[in-house]
């Protein structure tokens, strides 16, 4: 069992979790986590390495590292792992938002509990991206949402009661509809006479879920990973939950938590149902491309940084999903570049406000001005994540919303024509929000004289935000390394069942 | 041709923008500054040597015969969407290219040069040097460009320059709003060129531009036919793309932006806003001009909305007080003849006259780009002495400014278009390419032609003439008030300089042989004037300045009175035909008031109403049946009886 490297990623955040317990002080807190997520983040790239070794040496197998350990055999549960390009994309992206996570936490009060679960809701996070098994999928799924619920409520502000209950009542709804459909799955996983089975490999070989059932569970599954990808009507508790947060659970929870969404929708809705997903992906289209719009209207309007930039990720994670239902190899590519991004920008985004939040006390830009003359370092890093947020080239959204622009197009019916150019017009709407943020926020003179005070970014800050403004712009000049490591896991038969490219 | 020397044109503007952008704040405003400026200096250096290697070094690669070819320095894959398409990032070089690579690093060299002095003492002085840099390299690789997808990359990446650069003085109000502006319009036309890059890609199959402009019928055949509510998709494209145009060249209805752009510093105005990234639009139609040749709705969309935006343009220019607006206004009417110019060049698939509308707007592109630098600068000079943007604070200056007043002379005659001076011999062209389309579009833009010399000449009567301000007085006011303040006296050499230079191109540009150098299929062109077109906008245009003249000379009453006159047509004028009080209609009433606000507040209160509905009616619903579980056990037996008496006549009542 301990011979699999990916076993490693559930291992690692487990024995940090020991060592949190050993701390005495905030200075070993502190070293256990940032030790602990370099360790990760190490590990995830030489996994990458390797991979790219393995993919170079002619091994094409749809995943690699496979590994499956019995664990409740009566229904045939398994400890399965294994992983493709996304999962090591995502496995990176994790890694590199813990690590800054963990800076912009450096001074949380009652470090030891939150880095508790921190580290838990990490595990869960790992565990679901090298999972294959969609029962200890599931599991993992919901050890990653429950300590949302602790770490908003204690450590959150504003209303965080209510955001908190909201949040996990919301997902815990989505949930529910997740796994009627895993069960569902399960059931019609092998043809008559042969053992049903949990594992996401075997299903596909055995293709044995009728179209019929097909119709009735891929809506279960995509709505409930859906709510976690904020899909429009469900994505409320995003706003409320977001701005209740502490800065580092709101950079995990955009950053990689709804990566979740958007990786499930992919991996379990369309990638065993595809039928389905090609019969019923109209409605999602619609709903999805919504969410697009939808989203960017309504960040125009808001008051508060952290509902601005909750919204701005409703509409990015929207594209995410909408890209999905194209069912091709470009617009998907799209959509994985775009989770990529969104994950490391919405993160900047989120600890800078957390940054600004913690030194003016709040997050009201009627209430703030002229920051650029103040905290230049912080607000020039606001700058250039707005800029990657409205798709400036030579940062990550730009080539991930052109990939899924390109690859959208392709369909050439008149429906999904519309819809492209409704998600294309979110371009404009999401510079006209990022700039009335830049423009009342950092430039314009300062407006409250308190403010003149203020310090710029410490180093752990500086560290935390130069990371990931460094990933940001590393994706955008150099996309092709990205898109060919997604690319190659678009293994051609999910889409050959489809006649689709 | 070897690579390195591209590459090095691409890369030193990347770097020092990159360097100090990143490190400037550590160095003196001297270092930072002629760091930048020698980078610039170096650019142009290879620039000219590339593009006059193109020219004249007849390789076999650049010239076959008398054609002049397309050569791809290199071509690398940056991004691959699908088997077929993909973004590429290389290095163009053909006739318009090599043109591009002697203005855009002349202009901005001379820029970098003249903020030297203009700039001297700002806050953030490495900043604004490291924004030039990043400009000239956005604008490079938008020239260069190998690939529809490399432009579009570079026309954001100019878009956003443009917006650090008008947002330069971030704590104005004013210039906030201007850059915001900016951006934003210019997003929405992006909008049109990337979903028309978007249907181009998707029917010819690639984004590159050689083999779309090499074989436009292959192109043509490529859509087959498809049409879209009545207009072929071709058009629809070939217009989409033209919007992006629109939105970067300020044509009517997007030029909004360009007069507020005005906001930031006159050194950018010059470079940004009047030389170089405001013709972007042309050079797109340019660099697509054999597929817009195969449309002549396309064309003539082209004509009219540059027609109507030089009218327009020329029209509010004759009113506005700021010096910097009128100039933005006259750039706009400007750029809007070498649309037209564009425009006229083809009818029915056919190039007329060899293609003179190509060549006279490429020729009045480069010769506007020296004058109106020129001008702009020269502005700035101004500006920097008298410390105000409106002609009214000026006057008379011809004495104080000798040098500024002869160069701002000169750009006003080669504008105007009088003879030897640039503009003249390109405008000549223009008006004889309208001339050979169509009679009518040859009578529009004389007069416009004629309008541009009579709003040039007025202003520089207003600033270099009329009624000479009491600025000893002044001078004396503003020091009562702690001020410092001085006598307008002649600006430092590095802002003289850059003048002298620009004032000696914009002479003797118009003589250079370039209908052998840029025609739209490579040919050579040999231009020969046109002596009744040539005459007409000589006369035209001496009529107007002394037209000018006789208003604005020596302080009197006539303008006033003229304006007067027909006071309603002078304030809607002035106030630009309330284009803007428009736009803030439709963006606050309709966009913000009707569409941002009714979501958020269905977002509120329907959508998560109805979450908050479910968890009432879940929350009420388990208050009201609690009571059952009360914990006393009299109740439970209580219940427990009911039930079993019911279940027994249930059962009775289905045995029996």
């Amino acid at each position: 069992m301990f011979s699999n490297i990916l076993i490693y990623f559930v291992v690692i955040p487990l024995v940090m979790l020991l060592g949190l317990f050993l701390c005495r002080d905030i200075k070993q807190i502190r070293a256990v986590a940032v030790t602990g997520s370099v360790a990760l983040t190490a590990l995830s790239v030489w996994l990458l390495i390797d991979y790219l070794g393995l993919r170079a040496a002619g091994n094409d197998a749809p995943m690699l590292y496979l590994g499956s350990w019995e664990w409740f055999a009566p229904l045939n549960i398994h400890l399965a792992v294994g992983v493709d390009g996304i999962s090591i994309a995502m496995l990176l992206l994790t890694g590199v938002i813990m690590i800054t996570g963990s800076f912009a936490s450096w001074e949380i009060p009652q470090p030891k509990e939150f880095f508790l679960w921190l580290i838990l809701l990490s595990t869960g996070v790992y565990g679901f991206f090298i999972s294959i098994d969609l029962f200890t999928m599931f599991m993992f799924y919901e050890v990653a949402l429950i300590p949302m619920y602790l770490l908003i409520g204690v450590w959150g502000s504003g209303n965080k009661n209510y955001s908190a209950m909201k949040l996990t009542l919301m997902l815990m709804g989505g949930s529910a509809f997740l796994m009627l459909g895993l069960i569902g799955i399960f059931y019609h996983s092998a043809p008559e006479g042969q053992p049903l089975t949990w594992n996401i490999l075997e299903i596909v070989d055995n293709n044995s879920i009728s179209v019929g059932w097909q119709k009735f569970l891929f809506p279960m599954t995509f709505v409930g990973f859906g709510v976690l990808g904020a899909m429009f009507p469900f994505h409320t508790w995003s706003p409320d939950g977001h701005a209740s947060a502490p800065t580092a659970v709101s950079m995990l929870h955009a950053g990689v938590l709804m990566k979740l969404g958007g990786y499930g929708c992919f991996r379990v809705a369309i990638y065993l149902m595809p039928q389905a997903a090609h019969e019923l992906a109209w409605i999602f289209i619609i709903l999805t491309g919504i969410s697009v719009v939808y989203g960017a209207f309504s960040a125009c309007v808001q008051n508060d940084l952290k509902y601005i930039n909750a919204y701005s990720s409703v509409s990015h994670c929207g594209l995410v999903l909408f890209a999905i239902l194209m069912l091709n190899t470009t617009a998907m590519t799209g959509a994985i570049m775009q989770m990529l991004s969104h994950g490391l920008m919405t993160a900047l985004f989120f600890a800078l406000i957390g940054m600004i939040y913690g030194r003016t006390h709040t997050r009201d830009i009627r209430e703030m001005g002229g920051m650029m003359q103040i905290l230049p370092y912080l607000s020039v890093c606001y700058v250039i994540a707005g800029m990657a947020s409205l798709g400036l080239p030579g940062l990550s959204g730009f080539v991930a919303e052109m990939t899924i622009f390109v690859g959208s197009f392709q369909h050439t019916d008149m429906f999904h024509r519309v819809f492209v150019i409704v998600a294309c017009s979110s371009i404009v709407t999401t510079a006209v929000y990022i700039l009335r943020v830049v423009g009342k926020l950092l430039y314009g003179p300062v407006y409250d004289q308190h403010h003149l005070s203020l310090t710029d970014a410490k180093w752990w800050e500086r560290l935390s935000t130069a990371t990931l403004i460094v990933c940001v712009a590393g994706i955008g000049c150099f996309p092709n390394f990205f898109a060919d490591l997604i690319k190659f896991t678009f293994s051609p038969q999910i889409f050959s069942v489809l006649g689709l490219h | 041709m070897d690579i390195t020397i591209p590459v090095l044109i691409l890369a030193i503007p990347l770097f020092m923008f990159l360097f100090l952008g990143l490190l400037g704040m550590k160095m003196s405003h001297k270092l930072a500054g002629t760091l930048g400026t020698l980078g610039m200096g170096t650019v142009l250096v290879l620039s000219y040597y590339t593009a006059f290697t193109y020219w004249f070094s007849g390789a076999p690669e650049f010239i076959e015969g008398t054609t002049r070819l397309q050569y791809t320095v290199f071509n690398q894959t940056w991004l691959q969407f699908t088997p077929a398409l993909a973004i590429k990032l290389g290095f163009l070089l053909d006739p318009i290219s090599a043109l591009m690579l002697i203005v855009i690093p002349t202009i901005s060299f001379m820029v970098h040069v003249y903020s030297l002095g203009y700039m001297h003492g700002e806050k953030g002085f490495q900043r604004y040097y490291a924004f030039l840099s990043l400009f000239s390299f956005s604008m490079l690789g938008l020239v260069v460009a190998t690939n529809i997808f490399q432009m579009y990359i570079f026309w954001e990446l100019v878009g956003a320059s443009s917006f650090l650069l008008i947002g330069f003085f971030y704590t104005l109000p004013s210039a906030v709003s201007a850059c915001k502006k900016a951006f934003i319009v210019t997003r929405f036309a992006d909008l049109g060129f990337l979903i028309g890059i978007l249907i181009l890609s998707f029917y010819t199959g690639h984004l590159d531009f050689l083999p779309m402009t090499q074989d436009p019928q292959g192109v043509f055949a490529s859509f087959g036919g498809a049409t879209f509510m009545g207009a072929s998709v071709l058009t629809w494209a070939l217009v989409l793309i033209f919007t992006g145009g629109m939105g970067k060249s300020a044509m009517l209805p997007l030029h909004i932006w360009l007069p507020d752009a005005m906001e930031g510093p006159t050194p950018v105005s010059a470079l940004i806003h009047a030389a170089t990234m405001v013709v972007a639009g042309v050079y797109l139609v340019a660099r697509l001009f054999p597929l817009y040749m195969l449309e002549d709705a396309a064309l003539n969309f082209i004509t009219v909305v540059g027609a109507l935006t030089a009218f327009y343009a020329a029209v509010v220019a004759c009113t506005q007080i700021d010096i910097k607006r009128i100039l933005a206004f006259s750039t706009i009417s400007q750029i809007a003849f070498m649309m037209v110019s564009l425009g006229v060049a083809s009818k029915n698939g056919e190039a007329i006259h060899e293609g003179l509308g190509y060549m006279a707007s490429m020729f009045h592109l480069f010769t506007h780009a020296m004058f109106k630098a020129l001008l702009f600068l020269g502005a700035g000079s101004l500006i920097h002495a008298v410390h105000s943007n409106n002609y009214t604070a000026m006057g008379g200056l011809r004495k104080y400014m000798p040098i500024t007043h002869i160069t701002f002379l000169i750009g006003c005659l080669a504008i105007a278009g009088i003879p030897p001076f640039a503009g003249f011999f390109s405008k000549d062209e223009i008006l004889t390419a309208c001339y050979a389309n169509s009679t009518f579009w040859g009578v529009w833009m004389t007069v416009v032609a004629g309008m541009t010399a009579f709003y040039m000449f007025r202003m520089y009567f207003l600033i270099f003439w009329w009624e000479n301000p009491d600025y000893e007085a002044r001078v004396k006011e503003q020091e009562a008030h702690g001020h410092h303040a001085s006598m307008p006296h002649e600006s430092p050499i590095a802002m003289t300089f850059p003048l002298i230079f620009l004032a000696a191109v914009a002479t003797v540009c118009g003589f250079t042989p370039f209908g052998e150098l840029v025609t739209y299929d490579g040919h050579e062109y040999h231009i020969h004037l046109d002596w009744t077109v040539a005459g007409t906008s000589i006369v035209v245009a001496v009529v107007a300045i002394l037209f000018a003249a006789s208003l604005y000379l020596k302080k009197n009453d006539k303008p006033t009175r003229m304006a007067d006159s027909c006071r309603w047509l002078w304030t809607a004028a002035l106030r630009r035909f309330y284009w803007d009080e428009i736009y803030l209609f439709i963006t606050r009433r309709i966009i913000f008031d009707g569409i941002c606000k009714p979501i958020a507040w269905f977002d509120r209160h329907i959508i998560d109403g109805t979450m908050n509905g479910l968890a009432y009616v879940t929350n009420a619903a388990s208050g009201a049946i609690k009571g059952f579980q009360s914990g006393k056990v009299q109740m439970y037996i209580w219940w427990y009886l009911i039930g079993a008496v019911l279940l027994a006549l249930i059962s009775a009542a289905c045995i029996l």
